[in-house]
């Protein structure tokens, strides 16, 4: 047997004869990213092709987005992604205002931000505790979610819900932050930061756990780009691109943040674990996008004045906003009525999956849960 | 003879239906069936702040060892084919626990060309859980609600004429 | 390089194929003729000063009222973080577009998608099947004049009001 690379060719010379499984993965399994399902063609543990199967969750809120109208679309915009709801929403205001020309005030700028860098922190928590727990450890999940935990007080004490938070609004947000929000975001954030390291010395550095990521289900720059990975996919492979900072939006002009690259520091540039550790230090760095934005915002409105009932001018646009999952295209044509005449989103996942065929060849079966927590696929986004 | 659900009620046989309905009400175990938004929140209520493992409930992989199936999620029409598959898969006795709007009645989707109005439509429903997403202590209820609904069934005691089968 | 400059280098390279550039309403967009937008699409991707690398979106537009259904491309590049949207409008009949699938890997699922969702084919698509929907689905859901089936393998699609069942005190009992 030789491995070379990514392919693994199996020569017997025993005179065995083998045979090709086909294998079903899904649509239940006991994996967290969502009802997603391979039939995967293996030859023993190694595999030769992983079809992907999706539509298991698509809910149509596109043909949705057609009959609701503008302002009432917004919660469905959470179900778009579940577990980072709030830059959806922030997309959807955003094509919305684009199209209708609505300008937001500079308070309700800092307040999006704010939400939708603590709901990143909240998302990137979850994919590393999943996938750890994909690779078969148990212990840091429940580290993740006693984090998630207290972030979901924080948010529900801004917008009354832990999950799908209809926060914003066209025009601004729903409401200002409440009081003393300020002053228990950045107690958390103290708590916070010195978990990560710990976290980071209990499953990060783990041998273990370093020589089942490093190396496997590598995804060089062109490929990245060829399939559009987006996010933390794309900076995994080493393209430093981000669209809070390359096209910027709201105010993110005016914070000052790093974005982590991956850099092949165990194995080769673009395999699992530099995905994974791109995710680690993006917490990092909206823990300092916090703290600038509490310190720079001063009193106003949050909100715009908008129509009650609004009716954009005919036209189209197309926003791009940072997501926990990478950058999430928001494509509307407005015909003139209060409701969109066609929504499209293009979201990180979608590309993720549809580059799961070709990146899976020669994997193992168990490396594929790995590289499928490693895109951080979430089945809503894959399906809408 | 047999003893199953022949006997009339005395202290004996209701003592131990109790004893046997409180074994098996602390040891429900689910089968992980989170379809949607619903599905954070049973990993959550799972997690360390609602812990419901100390009811006795624990996650399972597979139909084949679980009792329970929490439905917890918008269930498509290509999903509710296989569900129905996986709840035949589970053995008797069964139970299954419909959770947040979408599962119920089909929450805000029910404008959805693809998605099934609620999941009593493929298979019998026990609780149903409101809320969307429910928050954990809501599924908790849930599931207290299930343990009540056991605590009630009849093994050797027999059945009163007309009371439904479980 | 702004949208205006790239489509007088297309223009100047493919001639009649590229049709009408609009630069009023929202983002410009140019249209290209159907069976020559792989073409163009390859040029776009290959030519150094153009490196659009990425295809940020690919999506499907149905206007009945004109009898056609559009495509639109939102191309962008890494390099020179340039973006250009293209327009691609077919009979809403039988709409045929020749597919992108070999110049941008990832329009290989977007393409199935608006397949799926629209009935659009695409000509040289190496695997055109349904994606969202099950294989067995009859129609195409994202068109305007979509009609829901009644039912979909013995499951009803809308839900029974209870008021078919109650019977009220001023009711016959013999009914």
């Amino acid at each position: 047997m030789s491995i070379t690379g990514l392919e693994v060719e199996v020569e017997r010379d025993d005179g065995f004869e083998t045979e090709e499984m086909t294998l079903n993965m899904g649509p239940q399994h006991p994996s967290t990213h969502g009802v997603l399902r391979f039939v995967i063609k293996a030859d023993g543990e190694v595999m030769r092709k992983a079809t992907p199967d999706v539509g298991y969750l698509h809910r149509s809120i596109e043909k949705i987005a057609e009959k609701v109208g503008y302002a009432s679309f917004m919660p469905y915009t959470d179900r778009v992604d579940y577990v980072a709801a709030m830059p959806c929403n922030q997309g959807w205001a955003m094509v919305t205002e684009r199209l209708a020309g609505i300008e937001v005030p500079r308070r309700g700028e800092f307040c999006r931000v704010i939400a939708t860098e603590l709901n990143r922190i909240a998302s990137h928590l979850l994919a590393v505790g999943s996938m750890a727990m994909d690779i078969g450890a148990y212990t840091p999940f429940t580290h993740a979610l006693r984090e998630r935990e207290l972030i979901n007080e924080l948010l529900q004490e801004l917008c009354g819900s832990r999950l799908t938070f209809n926060y914003m609004r066209i025009g601004g947000c729903a409401w200002d932050l409440p009081p003393r929000f300020g002053e228990k975001a950045i107690e958390y954030l103290d708590h916070l930061e010195p978990i990560i390291d710990e976290y980071n010395a209990l499953i990060s550095f783990n041998k273990i756990y370093v020589e089942r990521l490093a190396s496997v289900a590598v995804i060089s720059r062109e490929e990245a780009i060829d399939y559009n990975l987006v996010g933390p996919n794309l900076r995994g492979s080493g393209v430093k691109y981000d669209v809070r900072r390359d096209e910027p939006y709201s105010v993110y002009p005016e914070i000052d943040f790093d974005i982590p690259v991956g850099t092949g520091e165990a194995g080769i540039v673009g395999d699992s674990y530099d995905r994974y550790m791109v995710r680690i230090r993006e917490m990092k760095e909206c823990c300092k996008i916090i703290r600038q934005c509490l310190s720079k915002m001063e009193p106003g409105p949050v909100i715009a004045k908008v129509p009650r009932n609004l009716k954009p001018k005919p036209g189209e646009a197309y926003v791009r906003v940072e997501s926990a999952r990478g950058d999430m295209g928001w494509y509307c044509v407005s015909d003139g009525s209060t409701a969109p005449y066609r929504l499209k989103i293009r979201t990180g996942s979608f590309a993720a999956m549809s580059a799961i065929e070709h990146v899976s060849r020669g994997l193992m079966i168990a490396d594929l849960v790995a590289l499928i927590a490693s895109l951080d696929i979430v089945a809503p986004e894959v399906d809408r | 003879m047999t003893l199953f659900n022949s006997m009339p009620e005395m202290a004996l046989t209701t003592t131990v239906d109790s004893m046997i309905n409180w074994t098996r009400k602390s040891s429900i175990w689910y089968m992980v069936f989170g379809l949607a938004c619903c599905a954070i929140e049973m990993m959550h209520t799972g997690g360390p702040r609602a812990d419901i493992d100390r009811f006795g409930t624990i996650p399972r992989a597979t139909p084949r060892t679980s009792d329970l199936i929490m439905v917890s999620g918008t269930l498509t029409l290509k999903m509710a084919l296989r569900t129905k598959l996986l709840y035949d898969q589970m053995p008797d006795p069964k139970y299954v626990i419909s959770m947040g709007s979408c599962a119920n009645c089909g929450g805000l989707f029910q404008l959805a060309y693809s998605v099934c109005d609620g999941v009593d439509k493929v298979i019998p429903v026990d609780v149903y859980v409101p809320g969307c997403p429910p928050r954990p202590e809501a599924l908790t209820e849930g599931i207290l609600k299930l343990q009540q609904k056991i605590a009630e069934e009849r093994w050797l005691v027999r059945r009163a004429p007309g009371e439904a089968h479980v | 390089m702004n949208s205006a400059e790239i489509v007088d280098r297309l223009r100047a390279r493919f001639g009649d194929k590229i049709g009408d550039f609009d630069d009023k309403a929202g983002d410009p967009f140019v249209y290209v003729q159907p069976d020559a937008i792989d073409e163009v699409c390859g040029h776009l991707k290959n030519d150094e000063a153009l490196a659009f690398d990425a295809l940020s979106n690919l999506s499907g537009v149905d206007h009945p009222k004109t009898s056609t259904i559009q495509v639109v491309y939102h191309l962008y590049s890494y390099r020179h973080r340039h973006m250009i949207v293209l327009k691609v409008s077919a009979n809403r009949e039988d709409p045929v577009i020749r597919t992108v699938a070999g110049v941008w890997r990832a329009a290989n699922w977007h393409e199935r998608e608006v397949f799926d969702l629209l009935g659009v084919r695409f000509e040289g698509h190496p695997d055109l099947r349904r994606l969202l929907m099950p294989e067995d689905w009859v129609g195409h859901p994202l068109r305007k004049d979509f009609v829901e089936p009644e039912e979909y393998h013995g499951i009803k699609t809308s839900r029974e009001s209870p008021i078919h069942g109650i019977k009220t005190s001023h009711e016959s009992p013999t009914k």
